[in-house]
C-alpha cells in the first residue's frame, strides 16, 4: 500500500505516482459497494470525519458525506453560518476545537490558498483539503482520473485539454499534476486573461484557440465559469466568451472520435457547455459524481488503516 | 573613559583598510586606529579573530511607537538593533499618528533618547497623514531631525504630488524614499507572480507593480532634478532602470534588504505566513541579479525593512497575514552566512553598504572609523554558529523566515557612542 506514513492529503503535486495508484485501485471496489443494495461496510467504525466547510459546497461535501457513512464512520459536517468562525474565532482555535472532540479526520475546503497546509501543520488529526482556493482539489482531480482509466482503460500517455478558467481553478492545477505524474500531455485552453502566470512552466500547452487546443486529444476537462470568482475585466462578456469557448458539437468533433468529456459541476449550461454536448453519450458528468464517492472512500479507508479484506466481501 | 579595541581586523571602507589594527575611543569618539596602540589607563576589550568595523546603519526600519507598540516599541527595536549589530537606524513614518510634523518628529528623538539603545533618526512622511494627497511641511521635519521622507508602505500613486515632492525636497538636500508599488497591479497580490505563483495557487505581484513606479518616478526625479531613493528594490527590471539612469546622472540611489537577497519566491510553499513580505520574495532570477548589482555600484546598501508584527497578525491564512519580516537580529548572520562565506559578496563589500554609504547619502557623521567621529562600532565572530530563535529576539516581532537555520557569522559586539551595548547577542546595559 502506497499510502503508508502520510498523514494529510493536501494536493496531487505531493503524492506520487504510486500512491495516485493505489488510491485508483481501492476506489474499484469502493463503486461496488455503492452500487449494491446495502451500501455499507463496517471498516471506518469508530472513526470520526469532521467536514469543516468554509465556501458553500453541496456535491463534494455530500460525497464526502457519503463515503464517510457508506464505510460506518461518524460524520459531522461544519460550515460557516453554522460553525463559530462568524464569530471571530481564529482558524487555529476552531481546529483545535474539533481535533479535542476526538475528531480522526478533518476535511477542508475554504476559500483560501495554502489553509489545509496550515491546518496540517497545526493538528494531529488528518486533513483532506476538499478544495483551496485556486491552489489543490485533490479529490476531484483523483475522481476525474478514476472515470478517465474507468472508460480508457488506463490513464497513462493520453492528451487531455483543460477548457476554461485555468487561473481561478484548483480543478485544473490538481488535474495537470496527477495527470503530468502518468504521462500524460495536458493542454489549458482558455483566454490570456484566465492563464495562471507561467503555466507553462509546469510543463502544460498552452491554447488561446478552442479550435486548436481540442484537435486530436482523448480527454475533454471543462471547466466552470465561476462567476463569483471573476474579477472585473477579465473578459468582456459571458456571451462573447461562451462564443470563444463553449463546448460545443462541432468543437467536440475536432477531438479524438472516442473522446470523453468531464465537468467537475455544476454546470452553466449553454456558457461553458452546450447542452447537447452536456447530454450526450461522450460526456460521463453524472458517473463523475458516482466515482467521487468512491476515490473518496478509497482515501478515508487508505488514510484511516482499514483492513482491506473487509471491503472485499 | 577611555576604550581600546585590541587586536581586531580593522575592515573600514571609507578608509579602505583591512588589516589588524587597535581602535582607541576616548569619551565617546574614535580617537585613534593603528596597530600595537599602548594605553594602560584603557578598559581593553580583545577582539582577536574578531572583525572590527564601523557600526552598521540599518536607514529602513519600523519601530511601529507611537501607535503600534504592541508590534514594537523603540525601546524594544532599538534593543533588536543593537544585538543584530546596528548602532543606528531610521525609523519609517507609517506610525499612528504619522510621522508628518516636529511634534511627532520630537517624540521619536525623545523617546530615543530615554528609552533606545542605539542612534535614532525619524524619516517624515511625504505627504500629510502618508494619504497621498498633499506635502508635508518638510522644513518642519528636517528641524526636528529628520533625514529623508517617505510615504513607506503606501505608494503616492499621483505622480503629480510625487513631482512636487520631489521638487520641494531640493530645499534641504534630502531623499524622497520612494515604496514602488502600484497598487492596482498588486492588489490581493501574496507573492511574487510566477511559476510559484501558479504552483501554490497564491494571487502574484508582479515585477511590474515594482517596476512602472521606478520608471515613472526615474522620470520625475530627472524632470524636477530631484534625489529619488528607491526603497527594498527587488527586481532585475528595476535594476536595469536604476542602472541606466545613473549613468545618465539621475540623481537616484538605492536599497536592497538582505531577505530579497537570500531567499526566493520557492520557500513561499510552505505557506509559513512568515515568508510573506512586500515586496514579495522574488525568483531565483532576480536574487542573483541584486546579488550582481551588490559590487558594481548599482546597489547603494542594504537595509532590512526591520516590519515586526504580533504573533496573531502572522498565526492565520496565509491571504490574511500581514506582510513584514523582523529582520534586524538576522540581517547580519544570513548575509555573512549565504553570501559573505560562500564567496559571493566580499565582506569589505557588505561592510560597505551597511555603513560608509548610508551614513554619506544621509550625511551622517557615523559609519567610518575616523577619529573624531562618534565611536559607533560592530564587531564580528565570522565564525560564531548559531540557530536562529526568534523566540529569543528582543524585538517584539517574532515573524523571521530564517527561524530554526544554524547561520554561521554573528555580531559579537555593538558599540554606540563608545559604551558597549550589546556582546554576544546580549544586552549589556
Amino acid at each position: 500500500m502506497g499510502f503508508k506514513g502520510r498523514k494529510d492529503l493536501l494536493g496531487l503535486q505531493y503524492l506520487t505516482r504510486d500512491e495516485i495508484t493505489t488510491i485508483l485501485d481501492v476506489a474499484m471496489p469502493m463503486k461496488d459497494i455503492i452500487l449494491r443494495d446495502i451500501k455499507k461496510v463496517p471498516t471506518l467504525r469508530g472513526k470520526v470525519m469532521v467536514t469543516l466547510f468554509y465556501e458553500p459546497s453541496t456535491r463534494t461535501r455530500t460525497s464526502f458525506e457519503l463515503a464517510g457513512k457508506y464505510l460506518s464512520a461518524d460524520t459531522v459536517n461544519l460550515t460557516v453560518s453554522t460553525s463559530s468562525v462568524q464569530k471571530g474565532e481564529s482558524l487555529r482555535d476552531t481546529i483545535k476545537t474539533i481535533e479535542v472532540m476526538g475528531t480522526d479526520v478533518v476535511v477542508i475546503r475554504h476559500s483560501m490558498s495554502g489553509v489545509p497546509n496550515y491546518v496540517a501543520q497545526n493538528t494531529s488529526m488528518r486533513v483532506i483539503n476538499a478544495g483551496d482556493g485556486i491552489h489543490e482539489h485533490p479529490t476531484q482531480a483523483l475522481l476525474d482520473m478514476y472515470s478517465i482509466r474507468e472508460k480508457k482503460g488506463t490513464v497513462e500517455n493520453l492528451k487531455v485539454a483543460i477548457l476554461g478558467d485555468i487561473l481561478h481553478s484548483r480543478v485544473a492545477r490538481s488535474n495537470i499534476f496527477g495527470l503530468q505524474k502518468f504521462g500524460c500531455e495536458v493542454r489549458v485552453i482558455g483566454p490570456p486573461t484566465l492563464m495562471p502566470p507561467d503555466i507553462e512552466k509546469i510543463g502544460v500547452k498552452k491554447y488561446f484557440n478552442t479550435e486548436e487546443g481540442l484537435e486530436g486529444v482523448d480527454v475533454i476537462n471543462v471547466l466552470r465559469i465561476q462567476k463569483e470568482r471573476q474579477r472585473r475585466g477579465l473578459f468582456p462578456t459571458l456571451d462573447e466568451y461562451a462564443n470563444l469557448y463553449c463546448l460545443t458539437r462541432d468543437r467536440v468533433a475536432l477531438a479524438q472520435p472516442d473522446v470523453l468529456v468531464l465537468h467537475p459541476g455544476p454546470m452553466n449550461r449553454g456558457v461553458e457547455i452546450s447542452s447537447e454536448v452536456a447530454d450526450s453519450q461522450v460526456a460521463v458528468i453524472n458517473e463523475q459524481v458516482t466515482n467521487g464517492v468512491a476515490v473518496r472512500m478509497a482515501l478515508l479507508y487508505l488514510m484511516m488503516g482499514g483492513a482491506r479484506d473487509e471491503i472485499a466481501g | 573613559m577611555k576604550l581600546l579595541v585590541k587586536g581586531g581586523r580593522v575592515i573600514d571602507p571609507a578608509n579602505n583598510l583591512d588589516e589588524i589594527a587597535d581602535v582607541l575611543v576616548e569619551d565617546g569618539l574614535i580617537r585613534r586606529v593603528e596597530p600595537g596602540i599602548n594605553e594602560p589607563e584603557a578598559e581593553i576589550l580583545s577582539a582577536e579573530g574578531k572583525v572590527v568595523c564601523p557600526g552598521f546603519i540599518d536607514i529602513h526600519v519600523h519601530l511601529r511607537e507611537p501607535g503600534y507598540e504592541y508590534k514594537e516599541d523603540i525601546a524594544s527595536g532599538t534593543r533588536a538593533a543593537a544585538a543584530g549589530g546596528f548602532t543606528s537606524l531610521c525609523c519609517m513614518p507609517n506610525t499612528n499618528p504619522v510621522i508628518d510634523n516636529n511634534a511627532v518628529a520630537d517624540f521619536i528623538r525623545r523617546r530615543a533618547q530615554e528609552t533606545g539603545v542605539v542612534n535614532v533618526y525619524p524619516i517624515g512622511s511625504i505627504t500629510k497623514k502618508q494619504e497621498g494627497q498633499e506635502i508635508s511641511e518638510m522644513a518642519d521635519l528636517v528641524a526636528a531631525g529628520c533625514v529623508a521622507v517617505s510615504d513607506d508602505g503606501r505608494p503616492v500613486m499621483n505622480a503629480e504630488i510625487m513631482r512636487r515632492a520631489l521638487e520641494y525636497s531640493r530645499i534641504f538636500n534630502i531623499p524622497v524614499i520612494a515604496h514602488c508599488e502600484d497598487v492596482n497591479l498588486s492588489e490581493d497580490g501574496l507573492m511574487h507572480e510566477g511559476y510559484y505563483s501558479t504552483l501554490y495557487g497564491l494571487k502574484g505581484i508582479p515585477a511590474a507593480a515594482e517596476e512602472v513606479m521606478v520608471a515613472r518616478d526615474l522620470l520625475l526625479a530627472e524632470a524636477a532634478q530631484g534625489w529619488v531613493h528607491f526603497a527594498h528594490i527587488s527586481t532585475r527590471g528595476t535594476l536595469e532602470m536604476i542602472r541606466q539612469a545613473k549613468q545618465r546622472g539621475v540623481r537616484v540611489t538605492c536599497e536592497v534588504s538582505p531577505h530579497h537577497l537570500t531567499l526566493t519566491d520557492e520557500i513561499v510553499g510552505s505557506y509559513d505566513t512568515d515568508t510573506k513580505v512586500n515586496p514579495p520574495l522574488r525568483s531565483q532570477e532576480d536574487v542573483l541579479a541584486l546579488r550582481a548589482a551588490l559590487e558594481n555600484g548599482v546597489i547603494d546598501c542594504i537595509a532590512t525593512d526591520h516590519a515586526p508584527h504580533e504573533f496573531e497578525a502572522k498565526d492565520c491564512e496565509y491571504p490574511l497575514a500581514a506582510f513584514g519580516i523582523s529582520g534586524l537580529e538576522t540581517a547580519v548572520p544570513a548575509l555573512l552566512n549565504d553570501l559573505v562565506h560562500p564567496g559571493k559578496l566580499e565582506l569589505m563589500d557588505m561592510v560597505r553598504l551597511m555603513t560608509v554609504n548610508p551614513a554619506r547619502m544621509l550625511n551622517l557623521n557615523r559609519g567610518a572609523l575616523i577619529p573624531g567621529y562618534p565611536a559607533d562600532i560592530t564587531i564580528l565572530d565570522l565564525e560564531a554558529e548559531k540557530t536562529v530563535e526568534p523566540n529569543q529576539f528582543y524585538s517584539k516581532g517574532k515573524n523571521n523566515p530564517y527561524k530554526g537555520r544554524i547561520l554561521r557569522g554573528w555580531p559579537w559586539a555593538t558599540i554606540v557612542d563608545g559604551q558597549v551595548v550589546a556582546l554576544e547577542g546580549k544586552l549589556v546595559i
